[in-house]
């Protein structure tokens, strides 16, 4: 069939794509369930055990019994991303990412690591809140019409494997935003329900990561299965492990671990804590919601208006950025109608538009509005910061423009603007 | 598998099926239309000052505030300016023709702060729509309010709205209508001026008002301040804001005004809570 677009909403680039999802909704877990592991909620923290690396094809066959779809990082056009993984061979052992403002590069590493890199362009919400959805369609039926409801739910629940602490904040930010505000997104909601999360945390940390400074990684509080990936030591290349729920208890049991030494914890807290010991980028949160509401006039914002280029790549490989806009298409007949959900962006002239123009039409006005959004206001609407610490927004801007730098410019209160 | 869409009441982005009863002119670019609900009576429930999100089959969808009666329950009312394709379009509808409904949506017109006090309403332009419902309210519930003054700026005679219904309301008991328009006439025997130019004619009493204030953003500045001068407290001034809407429920990002989202927070607001942004240019 061929769809015409209508009042015709931008196509973004988005970096992420719709996975084809279609059927009927399976939901196999409450999203009660889901949350509550995510917010560390109930289940104690078990022993940990440890998981020989060589078994982790152990783990996603484990998942895919208990009917999950399962989610994982690969290799694909020289980055990191996710897709469905069908076995171990498809995780990106011995790949490692070399980021910077404006730069990633993915570089080998001789040790044979599974997940041995920072992030990648894409985030969970590429699976949570999707680029692209059917909201519904609709029949002509003479002079009036007829509603189908047809949104797509994924056919089996999902499991994510590799989730980085940064990244269970962001799916806990989003959830304040679409699960617990005055209205709930049914589908968001259908995608989060039965999401069971295999969290590894960090070992290393990219150029462009400041989670420790925002306080959310790289630790990781809670997920279902909580991993931390140990190469090169005494003990070999293995996991240390242990489950934060009882459904990944449960997966655990299926797995061929042996308990975890004293020497093996401390090994992988020490790697973690190495991992937050060498990031270089911070943002300085004090009072940073009352600093960026009282500078709305400053001459950074001038400053970094010269250099962006209004592309909207940080909001689309921001893990929290859930701003969308809807397109209506009708087909050539003209009898069938479809309303279909994109992501937007703030970055965007039309994202502002009301009769008679639009209310952000410079460039300074809408790096503003995003990231004091980000920063200062989040916490006004959803009672967190919406910023994770991810470093995306630094590593996939086309000019490096660097939202740590831009946070001190403005707390340094420069007159003139200029680094 | 396709389901109906009466089958679905909790997901809030699916219209509901009304058509069209009626159409009316206001005037040259603006209209009135009358919608009926297609599947049950009795579901029309709003309070005033809410808003709806009304989508045409092939052509979009759009936020318009109610301007009908709230005591009606079988119709939903909405004045709309006919400024692009998507309002072009929503006004040339035919009698019978189908229209989805989603809503009603937002805070509206505090009427519980205005019990028992002076109401004060101030349009500008269209923004006499969404306060329509809430003038309608105040004179069928007369003597729970003080005086009714309502202050209403068009741009020209022939762009006014409501105008017979502005002189039926004047001849309600304790009801001050006063009316200016910023290009007369010829035949205009009126006043001319902005809105603001009509305060001195109005008799307030500040300390016992509360002003409910809707039209151009610019117009709101301006009315905002005098009301100041008058003498009226913060807190007792309310105002209708307007910003870009795809969802209507806090999900689309796009109606954000500062840390408030004007789809569910608003479209109306406190002036104290607003005033500082009402200031910023490009917020």
């Amino acid at each position: 069939m061929l769809l015409l677009p209508c009042i015709s909403g931008r196509a973004l680039a988005a970096i992420s794509q719709l996975a084809a999802w279609a059927g009927d909704l399976v939901v196999a877990d409450g999203l009660l369930a889901s949350r509550d592991v995510l917010q560390g909620d109930g289940v104690p923290e078990q022993a940990h055990r440890v998981l020989e690396a060589s078994k982790m094809g152990e783990l996603l066959e484990a998942l895919k019994r208990k009917g999950y779809e399962v989610i994982g990082p690969t290799v694909r056009d020289g980055a990191i991303v996710y897709d469905k993984v069908e076995s171990a061979k498809d995780l990106p052992a011995g790949w490692t990412d070399e980021q910077g403002p404006g730069r990633y590069r993915l570089k080998r590493r001789d040790d044979g690591t599974l997940f041995g890199y920072a992030v990648g362009p894409q985030s969970w919400k590429k699976y949570l809140h999707t680029a692209d959805v059917r909201l519904w369609s609709a029949e002509r039926q003479g002079v009036t019409f007829r509603i189908l409801n047809n949104e797509a739910q994924p056919r089996h629940p999902l499991a994510f494997v590799g989730v980085r602490a940064c990244e269970l904040a962001a799916i806990a930010v989003q959830d304040r935003v679409l699960l617990d505000d005055k209205y709930r997104d049914p589908i968001y909601e259908g995608r989060r329900a039965g999401a069971f999360t295999i969290a590894v945390q960090c070992t290393q940390s990219a150029a462009t990561c400041f989670c420790a400074s925002m306080g959310t990684g790289p630790w990781v509080q809670s997920a279902d299965l909580v991993l931390t990936e140990l190469v090169g030591s005494k003990g070999g290349h293995r996991f240390v492990a242990w489950a934060r729920s009882n459904r990944g208890a449960e997966v655990f049991a299926e797995l061929p671990t042996a308990p975890a030494t004293e020497q093996d914890s401390k090994e992988a807290d020490a790697a973690v804590a190495a991992a937050a010991g060498e990031q270089v980028r911070s943002i300085d949160t004090a009072g940073i919601k009352e600093l960026l509401y009282q500078n709305f006039e400053h001459p950074r914002w001038g400053n970094v208006a010269g250099r962006c280029l209004t592309c909207a790549n940080c909001t689309m490989v921001c893990p929290t950025c859930f701003c969308t806009t809807v397109e209506d298409v009708s087909d050539v007949t003209g009898d069938h109608a479809e309303r279909w959900r994109r992501w937007d962006s703030c970055f965007t002239q039309s994202f502002s538009y009301i009769h008679g123009g639009s209310v952000r039409t410079s460039t300074q006005s809408r790096y503003r509005q995003w990231m004091t959004h980000k920063l200062a206001s989040w916490i006004d609407q959803f009672g967190s910061s919406g910023c994770v610490g991810c470093g995306r927004c630094i590593t996939w801007c086309p000019v490096g423009i660097d939202i740590t730098e831009e946070v001190a410019a403005i707390r340094e209160g420069g007159k003139n603007g200029n680094p | 598998m396709m389901i109906m869409a009466t089958a679905i009441t909790t997901d809030p982005m699916l219209p509901q099926p009304y058509s069209v009863r009626e159409v009316a002119k206001e005037t040259p670019d603006t209209f009135t239309l009358r919608l009926d609900p297609e599947n049950a009576v009795n579901r029309s429930m709003f309070q005033p000052g809410e808003f709806s999100m009304l989508w045409l089959f092939g052509v979009g969808e759009l936020p318009i505030s109610i301007s009908g009666d709230p005591s009606l329950h079988d119709r939903l009312v909405y004045t709309v300016r006919s400024v692009g394709q998507a309002t072009h379009s929503l006004v040339n509808r035919g009698v019978g023709d189908g229209v989805g409904v989603r809503g009603p949506f937002g805070a509206g017109w505090p009427l519980e702060a205005a019990r028992g006090r002076d109401v004060i309403v101030v349009a500008g332009g269209i923004g006499l729509a969404p306060l329509r419902p809430l003038i309608y309210q105040v004179l069928q519930n007369r003597k729970d309010y003080g005086r009714l003054v309502i202050l209403y700026g068009g741009r020209s005679p022939r762009d006014l709205l409501y105008r017979k219904e502005l002189a039926t309301w004047a001849r309600n008991r304790e009801t001050q209508v006063l009316v200016t328009v910023d290009y007369g006439g010829l035949s205009w025997r009126g006043h001319v001026g902005v809105v603001t130019t009509l305060f001195k004619y109005s008799r307030l009493q500040p300390t016992r008002s509360v002003a409910m204030v809707c039209g151009p953003e610019i117009m709101m500045r301006f009315v905002t301040r005098e009301l100041e001068t008058q003498g009226l407290s913060r807190d007792d001034i309310y105002l209708s804001m307007e910003r870009n809407m795809k969802c209507a429920v806090g999900f689309c990002g796009h109606c954000q005004y500062g840390p408030h989202f004007i789809c569910k927070d608003g479209p109306v607001f406190r002036y104290e809570q607003i005033r500082n942004l009402l200031e910023k240019y490009e917020l």
